[in-house]
């Protein structure tokens, strides 16, 4: 058994089959899955994809782009920046989207704020 | 230069090495002497309370990752072979979406102290939290292995101690301050070490990589044009395959497991529960995530950099070699001195990195083992606290023989190895029983032991044990599994046991828990953690 953290607030556990089944959480469940699913399959893909042409391409990523960089460094670098672009498009999606949702269902729930 | 001035160029002044190493081993001891309060509640000493911020854990995350492999690694792999050391970089910033998305959070809700504690929520307890303790246990041991072994390396390079017995004595001090952190500290001192570990290096990094951008007009086609005139391999190095060409389905399955198998390292998993609630572990991630991207880009200035001003000859010929490229290009750019700090820096990150995984696999038996599969969960926890600090000793005093004793061998597979591991059995395993209502036992433990098993069994039957000149058993071939990397392999597989094996183990677990998991892992209700 897990045992819960600190000392439980209330005499009765939360109901959690009841939250489960609740329009609320199945809303907030949507949500995130709507999300993170398709982006984790987007990010593998694109990172898969730069790692075939690193592994396969050697001629086409020599590409000389600009001075000695390459389409290759500039695919990495792409890396980087999408990353950091996921990130930031995952928090804003969280902030606006899951934690309004996730702050209703607890309320629902009984939970103190 | 002749050989002998590229030795003296590499080590610097010895003195100064030491001095700035000590220097840091005394501030860091006593800021773990002073922020360990005692350390008596298993809450504090597994997950120092779960109250650090969670810009304080990401830094701490992200000195994790900057072991001395990735650190000197990756720049070293950069200025010798180029742009296949950077591709490799790429693959330890995406591998932090897979954290951010996917565990963090949800990891945060569901478990206390270590990864058994969400895969066997709903599921039998004892031999679900046994398999996840052989699976922390294992990744841990040969990730920490790594770790040692190249700390001898190290010592030959900074400190300019070239005999077995001389860095065997170096390895040994560096395992015992590494034992007295975890010991006294336990996770908050063991946290502010990497903090302060990780924001030296990044400063380290940061300023060399600016210096050298001014002094190359902030131009970094400069520096590449530089960088190819004085490397051996010429144009080649601004392509890819200098490093990784022979054997391309062998680097995807590395970049494979580079990509899934970071977040699912033992001792990250463990970081994401000293945060105190989902909020801040995802706050942590984003932190990580920043300090990754700034400090790889940084990485490709500091290995293309040294390269143009050391080149690849001298980097290959200092003691080292690959490794003491960071540390020479130190010492072009700031003398004796930056050479020191990054030096130090270098050292206190296998230290602080040996502490951690110390830190995750003494919990791991303490808690899982030893509270739940033997007491019951019924375990005083005072005991508990006792065990994981007697288990601690005894896996930090066998990293320091495994160290000795691995310290020359060539070990790097063991780093793809551990990640590997963690992608198979760790990754399947946490996404089923967060994200599929129908997991059960049976696929728990098909999915644990089914990626352990298979990655293990393919690496015996790789190139890196026998076959061929370089293998462990050179005289011996029974390598009939082409590549050294089982990723490719394992991970889908292990998916595949944990898929098949739930609807061949009968009846799903008590619906009850599942509704209690989902709804715990989604929203924080029931855990108090606010």
């Amino acid at each position: 058994m897990t045992r819960t953290t600190h000392a439980p607030q209330r005499s009765a556990p939360p109901d959690f089959a009841a939250i489960q089944d609740s329009p609320e959480f199945a809303v907030l469940r949507r949500r995130l899955r709507l999300f993170v699913f398709p982006m984790s399959l987007l990010f593998l893909c694109w990172y898969l994809t730069f790692v075939l042409l690193a592994a396969y391409a050697h001629e086409f990523m020599a590409t000389k782009v600009f001075g000695l960089v390459t389409v290759g460094m500039l695919l990495g670098l792409a890396q980087f920046v999408s990353t950091v672009a996921i990130t930031l498009g995952y928090n804003r999606y969280a902030r606006r989207r899951l934690d309004p949702q996730v702050e209703l269902v607890r309320e629902l729930a009984g939970e103190r704020p | 230069m002749t050989p002998g001035a590229a030795d003296q160029v590499a080590t610097g002044n010895p003195a100064i090495n030491i001095g700035v190493f000590v220097l840091f081993a005394a501030i860091t001891l006593y800021v773990v002497y002073r922020v360990s309060s005692g350390n008596k509640t298993t809450d504090d000493y597994y997950a120092a309370g779960s109250a650090f911020t969670g810009a304080q854990n990401g830094i701490a995350l992200s000195g994790d990752f900057l072991s001395a492999a990735s650190f000197l690694g990756i720049a070293g792999g950069i200025a010798v072979h180029g742009y296949d050391g950077f591709v490799y970089s790429v693959g330890w910033v995406v591998a932090w979406l897979v954290g951010l998305l996917l565990i963090s959070e949800m990891l945060r809700n569901t478990g206390r102290f270590t990864m058994g504690d969400v895969v066997a929520y709903r599921m039998r307890q004892r031999p679900v939290r046994a398999a996840a303790a052989n699976s922390t246990l294992v990744i841990s041991f040969f990730y920490m292995l790594a770790q040692m072994a190249g700390a001898g390396g190290l010592v030959a390079l900074l400190l300019n101690i070239t005999d077995r017995a001389g860095q065997s004595i170096v390895i040994a001090v560096v395992g015992i301050i590494m034992i007295f952190y975890v010991l006294v500290g336990g996770m908050k001192g063991t946290t502010w070490v990497q903090i302060i570990k990780a924001v030296l290096l990044l400063l380290c990094v940061t300023l060399i990589s600016v210096f050298m951008l001014g002094k190359f007009g902030f131009n970094f086609s400069a520096i590449l044009e530089r960088a190819t005139e004085h490397n051996r391999l010429g144009e080649r190095i601004l392509s890819p395959g200098a490093q990784y060409g022979r054997n391309e389905l062998d680097f995807v399955s590395l970049a494979l497991a580079l990509v899934l198998g970071i977040c699912s390292l033992p001792h990250v998993l463990m970081r994401f529960y000293t945060v105190p609630n989902a909020k801040q572990a995802r706050r942590s991630v984003v932190w990580a995530i920043w300090t990754m991207v700034v400090f790889y880009l940084c990485t490709l200035v500091v290995g293309y950099g040294a390269t143009a001003l050391v080149g690849s000859d001298v980097i290959l010929r200092a003691p080292g070699g690959e490794n003491s490229a960071a540390p020479l290009l130190a010492f072009r750019i700031g003398g004796a001195v930056l050479l020191g700090v990054v030096s130090a820096v270098a050292f206190a990150t296998i230290l602080a990195v040996v502490a951690g995984l110390t830190l995750a696999a003494s919990a791991s038996f303490a808690h899982d083992v030893y509270a739940n599969i033997i007491k019951r969960g019924k375990a005083e926890p005072r005991r508990e606290v006792r065990v994981a600090r007697i288990t601690a000793v005894t896996i930090g005093l066998l990293a320091i023989v495994g160290g000795i004793l691995a310290n020359g061998q060539n070990v790097a597979f063991l780093v793809a190895l551990a990640l590997a591991l963690a992608a198979s059995a760790n990754l399947s395993t946490i996404l089923y029983s967060l994200f599929w209502k129908r997991f059960n036992t049976a696929g728990t433990l098909a999915s644990i032991y089914g990626g352990l098993g298979s990655c293990l069994l393919l690496i015996v039957l790789s190139p890196v044990m026998s076959g061929n000149r370089n293998a462990i058993f050179p005289d011996l071939d029974f390598a009939v599994f082409p590549l050294s990397n089982p990723g490719i392999v394992s991970i889908p597989f292990s998916f595949l046991c944990g898929f098949v094996a739930t609807f061949l183990g009968g009846r799903g677990e008590d619906p009850g828990k599942q509704a209690e998991m989902e709804v715990r892992a989604l929203t924080g209700i029931g855990t108090n953690l606010r």
